[in-house]
């Protein structure tokens, strides 16, 4: 373990200008102004929270991971990470962070994905890419998105360990009940965000729970 | 002054070119020799061109340093990547060609073979839970699929600007500008710009995350060999990996072979490298019914 940043914040839930509470396996897409803060609580702990942004202005322009990992030259996501686009833009940066490590490859689940990773029977499962199909059928004609515009997500409070030897393992999640990630946002932006179901594996502690998303407007 | 400077006229680039094309031979014969012993194939050795049996060969083109490329490659096609200069990097994507919504998957490919890296036995998995391509051989033993490409700016700021205008086509070209130029010639572009490997680099993640790119990874005459097992659409770039600490711009050369596979039998080395790859060559397979 190393490079965890932990920092709370000052802002007080009773002040958000937004407050949702998404229940465990359901999909969110809402904007987030350039100045807001945007915090993703963890309620009941270890609960993997996918998520992507987009420019309002231009969705063409969205997160990218390999940008992000780069120009921070570290995998994991903390306080002080700059979530960049994919031209080279901070899009959201990191202001604080109770939990300390958040993951950037290990991307969303997926029926097709879990048939190789798990069985072939396990194609029913509810997973995060038919979230985010589901959000891109409510909401996606809003800002003409479509699946060509899903790149590999952030994994909030999922712990994906990389080996010096190049290995990788999901685990058991760092997160605990109540710990919380929290960004403003450097330019207007869309959030797409599955509240992950995955049943197979250690990342929602094979117990997936509601996650509380507040936004604040700037001080 | 660095803008001033002028490459020799053509003349002395097409000799250039010619020893470049001698020691690409040279190269692969020395590697031959060297990696014989390095793998056990089942009917015939391929561990270079020199065993490529001819017949197997369908086609053979270099892509120049800095330079892109794009082509179909057909399921039962292999393609060899070599290495012609030494540290060569290669940055790919690959687009099922029949529907190319489906596409590699960097997440799919690292989760389901529980890898930060990749070599002989990996596949590269589309979101589709399916295979496009096998890696059948590899003389480098570390690809890096975290490090992506970087843009022109990036390439501006680390070498400074080479305009065409001075340069000719010894100018600076970026990996994303190479990537989307093709995927232009597809009908795609940014928006299907994922996130893409690096045959030929290696960049390490140590136990705090932290990146280290590995430099004098790749040397002349190194190749990987991709076995494809879908009809898939290749897009590839040979500018500078993005972490190369390397203070020049000199990308290296690039030798594509294709070539016959025989089919993964139920023995196959990628088959069987895990689980995972069982049921990702099942889902594949089923296509082809």
């Amino acid at each position: 373990m190393g490079a965890i940043h932990i920092r709370q914040s000052r802002l007080d839930p009773g002040r958000a200008a937004y407050d949702f509470t998404l229940p465990a396996g359901e999909p969110w897409m809402h904007e987030i102004k350039r100045g807001q803060t945007f915090r993703i609580l963890d309620l009941e702990g270890n609960q993997a929270v996918d998520t992507l942004f987009f420019s309002a202005q231009d969705p063409a322009e969205r997160y990218s991971a390999q940008d992000t990992i780069r120009r921070q030259g570290n995998i994991y996501l903390t306080t002080g990470s700059a979530l960049m686009s994919n031209t080279g833009r901070v899009m959201l940066s990191i202001v604080a962070d109770t939990c300390g490590r958040h993951d950037t490859l290990g991307g969303a689940c997926a029926a097709e994905s879990n048939t190789v990773r798990y069985a072939l029977d396990r194609k029913y499962m509810h997973s995060c890419r038919d979230n985010f199909m589901i959000a891109l059928a409510r909401w996606g004609h809003r800002y003409g998105l479509t699946k060509r515009d899903i790149p590999s997500n952030i994994n909030f409070f999922m712990n994906v360990p990389v080996t010096e030897s190049g290995g990788l393992t999901f685990e058991d999640g760092v997160s605990a009940p109540g710990k919380y990630v929290e960004m403003r946002a450097e330019m207007d932006v869309v959030a797409l965000v599955s509240n992950c179901p995955q049943l197979n594996n250690p990342c929602n502690a094979y117990n997936p729970t509601p996650v509380r998303l507040l936004i604040w407007d700037p001080v | 002054m660095e803008q001033k400077f002028h490459h020799a006229p053509g003349g002395m680039r097409a000799s250039a070119r010619r020893a470049r094309g001698a020691r690409v031979v040279w190269v692969l014969l020395m590697r031959a020799q060297a990696h014989k012993r390095d793998f056990d194939f089942q009917s015939e050795d391929m561990t270079s061109t020199t065993s490529l049996a001819a017949e197997r060969v369908l086609w053979e083109e270099t892509v120049h340093g800095g330079g892109h490329w794009s082509g179909v490659l057909r399921r039962g096609t292999a393609l060899r990547l070599v290495d012609v200069d030494g540290g060569v990097n290669v940055a790919a994507l690959f687009y099922n060609q029949e529907e190319k919504l489906e596409r590699y998957n960097m997440a799919d490919t690292l989760k389901a073979q529980h890898t930060a890296h990749l070599t002989r036995g990996f596949v590269c998995y589309s979101d589709m839970g399916r295979v496009l391509c096998s890696i059948i051989a590899d003389t480098v033993g570390w690809h890096d699929p975290i490090g992506g490409v970087a843009g022109n700016e990036d390439i501006a700021v680390k070498y400074g600007e080479r305009r065409f205008q001075e340069y000719r086509n010894d100018m600076t070209r970026s990996g994303r500008e190479g990537l989307l130029i093709e995927l232009g010639k597809w009908g795609l572009g940014a928006r299907d710009l994922v996130a893409n490997l690096n045959f030929f680099s290696k960049v390490i993640a140590g136990g705090t995350g932290a990146l280290r790119f590995e430099p004098g990874h790749s040397r002349a005459g190194d190749y990987v060999d991709l076995r494809f097992e879908m009809n898939t659409l290749v897009v590839l770039s040979t500018a500078p990996h993005p972490l190369d600490p390397k203070p020049q711009y000199a990308p290296g050369g690039l030798r594509l072979i294709a070539w016959r596979a025989d089919p993964p039998g139920a023995d196959d080395y990628c088959r069987n490298f895990r689980p995972e790859n069982r049921r990702g060559f099942h889902n594949t397979e089923i296509l082809f019914r």
